[in-house]
């Protein structure tokens, strides 16, 4: 969902690495892009404001000059805020209340309120094993009742009947009393769509929150919302106590800035994503994850862990002797490295963790360099002999042939991987002469990550 | 046609009253009524364009500052940004020229621009049954109004004397077939229905044999909402369409995306993906009544330019109204219509 943000500041930023200095004027420059990437993304403007001013305060301080460079030191400074903006640990619905725990879920129409009742209720069912009762009191939209009834019967919640025709609070105050009597964990009551400027209406919602004082109420926020979320956030933040927020629809292409509006509007933390038609389709809201991913820093430490945690050592400082000596990098080295590769789950899965520059698209990417294509180029080298291994020099014409036939493949393929090893073999000589650090400086700019630069 | 028209001379000669009836709905339709209500609703937020464009310069003259200021507002609108540089540089470019000599002149200028964006989307829906019923085929994402506007469309053709009705091809919501059928006994409209889960595309073509059948003039299809990037459900709508135009090439005649007012950037990616996966004919507009200004709509006529056919300002079913551009502009700006 938040792909397309995450695209944007990645841009922004990028301006700003291989900069010697961080100047009070290409900075500027760098926060605008910011700021109409937080505006495309629907972020209100008077969030994006505040945000983008918190940043250039802290930005134009000490803690640029002490860091590494200008550019890391800005992404951190945003994540930083991001997490502080977002929040930075999750948090659970609080149950621990004399049953039944009420949850109430408020909203405008057309949000998901009911649908992600359901999903709510599916949820506490399930994992935490709770004795769920629904009720609606939306008497205004036709067959309003009659969906959570059949939502209700879907998850396997007990449901309470009510009537179009009842007033909402009457409904609450018999929905208790039959919850208690079923002795239900949990009543959750679903309400009905309204707007914040209908006053009416939201004069009803608060005589229905008061009616059935619930523990948890709950925001219900379409994630494609725009400009406009912050009053509706607001409006029902300052007539209902609401102690948390549902996204929903996060799994369309929305930019999701109505993340960042809500939770700043309100103060209250995003507990819930919707995401997807399916019944058990609500996630658990990690705001320090979405945070790394709104900025697009992709999960480097992770990965990195992760390398550490496959790699083979012994293997590793085995090439890194090699190579420092400045002898010959082979295939049968190539071999392990293709194998370790697929160890770590393919090219596919260390792209996803790779904060690439926007440009690149991560699925055409993800095609090319799928696990099919590992296991073909060892099995090419599985069909050579010890000694074409050592020195792919003496493959020629008629090996080839017999190598392509061995494994199943084209003489072609067999080229592109004798290719493909004489490049790393190129770059394997350099890195002995110059180090490491000669490779990257020689390597495009931005071809590595900021996190890594 | 005739049918239609002599159902019109039927119902005015049997009521007299329902002529005067009419007339004051009309009048308060092109007059005041509606537009002042519009107006009042996009004004309803607490701070909007021109809520006082004199507040936006108090020495009354515009300089870049002020310029500056309007940008905020437009972006604030759900104008986007690409389109609200559009505007904010041709005012620039007025300014250089020193047309912008004061906050009329500002007023005038910007109108002018947003009329421009606007006008040629002011392309409102002249259902003509011929051979076969006009097809209506609602779709939108997930919690647009889809339903629910169904219900007000039905209510205003059938005031046009139109004969109506409505097919449920929700069957993936719970209770959504129920939904329509509410609206349905509401207006005495006919519903064709299946049970819950059924083929929608299946639901849909027994509506169009039965409304062919009995020689209805208008059909509205419901179908379930839908996010633009779920490729299945995408193409479940281009098979719905397909179905349909088997039985007329000419069906359905009018693909109607409705789009929440409170939608942001977004709403051009809902365009422009149910536009490339069936063709959308026309776009209706819900749920103006909020502090939402449906400035989208500018970025959508800017980018995309499809014919905009009703917007909805309220719960009323009168509240749903043919799209003027002039009236939507006036109201942004606050602008006295009266004058």
């Amino acid at each position: 969902m938040f792909d397309n943000l995450s695209d944007r500041l990645t841009r922004a930023t990028k301006n700003l690495t291989g900069r010697g200095r961080l100047s009070e004027a290409n900075i500027k420059d760098t926060l605008r892009q910011v700021r109409l990437a937080l505006l495309e993304a629907d972020v209100a403007l008077p969030v994006v404001k505040s945000f983008v001013e918190r940043i250039r305060e802290r930005a134009i301080g000490e803690e640029v000059g002490k860091s590494l460079t200008p550019g890391q030191a800005l992404v951190k400074i945003i994540h930083g805020e991001l997490v502080s903006l977002l929040g930075s640990a999750t948090v659970d619905l609080d149950l621990r209340a004399q049953p039944p725990v009420v949850i109430m879920l408020v909203g405008l129409q057309g949000a998901g309120k009911t649908t992600t009742a359901a999903k709510l209720a599916l949820r506490l069912i399930k994992k935490e094993s709770r004795r769920v009762m629904m009720v609606s009191v939306d008497v205004h939209r036709p067959a309003a009742i009659l969906q959570l009834e059949t939502l209700a019967r879907e998850v396997g919640a007990l449901y309470c009947s009510s009537n179009a025709s009842e007033a909402p609070t009457t409904i609450v105050a018999h929905a208790l009393d039959e919850s208690r009597r079923s002795h239900a964990d949990v009543l959750i009551v679903d309400t009905a769509g309204r707007l914040h400027v209908d006053e009416d209406m939201m004069d009803e919602v608060q005589a229905v929150h008061s009616a059935a004082t619930p523990h948890e109420t709950l925001f219900v926020i379409d994630s494609m919302a725009g400009q406009d979320a912050v009053n509706s956030a607001r409006a029902f933040g300052e007539r209902l106590p609401l102690t948390g927020i549902v996204l929903t629809k996060a799994d369309g292409d929305a930019k999701g800035g109505v993340a960042l509006s809500a939770r700043e509007v309100t103060g209250k933390p995003i507990r819930f994503l919707g995401v997807g038609e399916k019944i058990d389709a609500l996630e658990v809201f990690h705001p320090d994850r979405m945070a790394s991913r709104i900025l697009g820093m992709g999960d480097v430490l992770s990965l990195v862990e992760e390398i550490e945690e496959k790699v083979d050592k012994a293997q590793a400082d085995k090439l890194a002797k090699k190579i420092s000596k400045g002898r010959g990098f082979d295939l049968s080295d190539l071999k392990d490295q293709l194998e370790q590769m697929m160890n770590m789950g393919g090219m596919a899965a260390m792209l996803e963790k790779l904060p690439l520059p926007g440009k690149i698209n991560a699925a055409a990417l993800k095609s090319k360099t799928d696990e099919k294509q590992l296991q073909r180029q060892i099995a090419i080298i599985n069909s050579m002999t010890a000694g074409e291994r050592r020195f792919p020099k003496t493959i020629n014409g008629s090996r080839k042939r017999r190598i392509a036939g061995g494994c199943g493949m084209q003489i072609q393929d067999v080229n592109r991987l004798l290719k493909q090893h004489l490049q790393m073999e190129k770059m394997m000589k350099k890195m002995a002469r110059g180090g490491m650090k000669k490779m990257l400086r020689g390597m495009s700019p931005g071809g590595m990550p900021p996190g890594l630069g | 046609m005739q049918r239609v028209k002599c159902r019109r001379l039927l119902n005015s000669e049997l009521d007299v009253f329902a002529v005067f009836k009419k007339k004051e709905t009309i009048t308060t339709e092109s007059g005041g009524g509606f537009f002042k209500r519009l107006r009042r609703r996009l004004n309803s937020g607490n701070s909007w364009l021109t809520y006082d464009l004199a507040n936006l310069a108090p020495g009354g003259r515009i300089d870049d500052e002020v310029l500056d200021d309007l940008e905020s507002r437009l972006v604030m609108a759900d104008v986007g940004v690409d389109s609200t540089e559009r505007i904010i540089s041709a005012l620039h470019k007025q300014l250089a020229r020193r047309e912008l000599k004061d906050v009329a002149a500002l007023h005038s200028g910007l109108r002018q621009i947003m009329l421009a964006m606007l006008e040629p989307v002011e392309r409102n829906l002249q259902p003509v049954s011929e051979g076969g019923p006009f097809v209506i085929l609602m779709i939108g994402v997930n919690g647009a109004g889809k339903t629910t506007t169904i219900g007000k469309l039905a209510r205003r053709f059938m005031n046009d004397g139109h004969s109506v009705m409505l097919a449920a091809g929700d069957t993936f919501r719970a209770a959504a077939v129920e939904q329509l059928q509410a609206w349905g006994e509401r207006n005495g409209v006919p519903v064709v229905a299946q049970q819950q889960g059924a083929d929608p595309a299946a639901v849909i073509f027994d509506a169009y044999e039965s409304a062919r059948a009995r020689g209805i003039d208008i059909l509205l299809a419901d179908t379930a909402g839908r996010l633009q990037n779920q490729q299945g459900l995408m193409d479940e709508l281009a098979k719905i369409k397909r179905v349909v135009s088997r039985q007329n090439p000419a069906a359905p005649q009018e693909v109607m995306l409705v789009l929440d007012a409170g939608l942001g950037q977004n709403a051009l990616q809902q365009a422009e993906k149910f536009n490339a996966a069936l063709g959308v004919t026309g776009i209706t507009v819900t749920k103006l009544d909020g502090t939402a200004k449906g400035g989208v709509l500018l970025a959508l006529a800017d980018k995309l330019g499809l014919p905009v056919r009703f917007i909805g300002i309220g719960e009323a079913a009168d509240d749903l109204q043919p799209f003027r551009a002039s009236e939507y502009v006036d109201a942004l700006l606050g602008t006295d219509s009266d004058d």
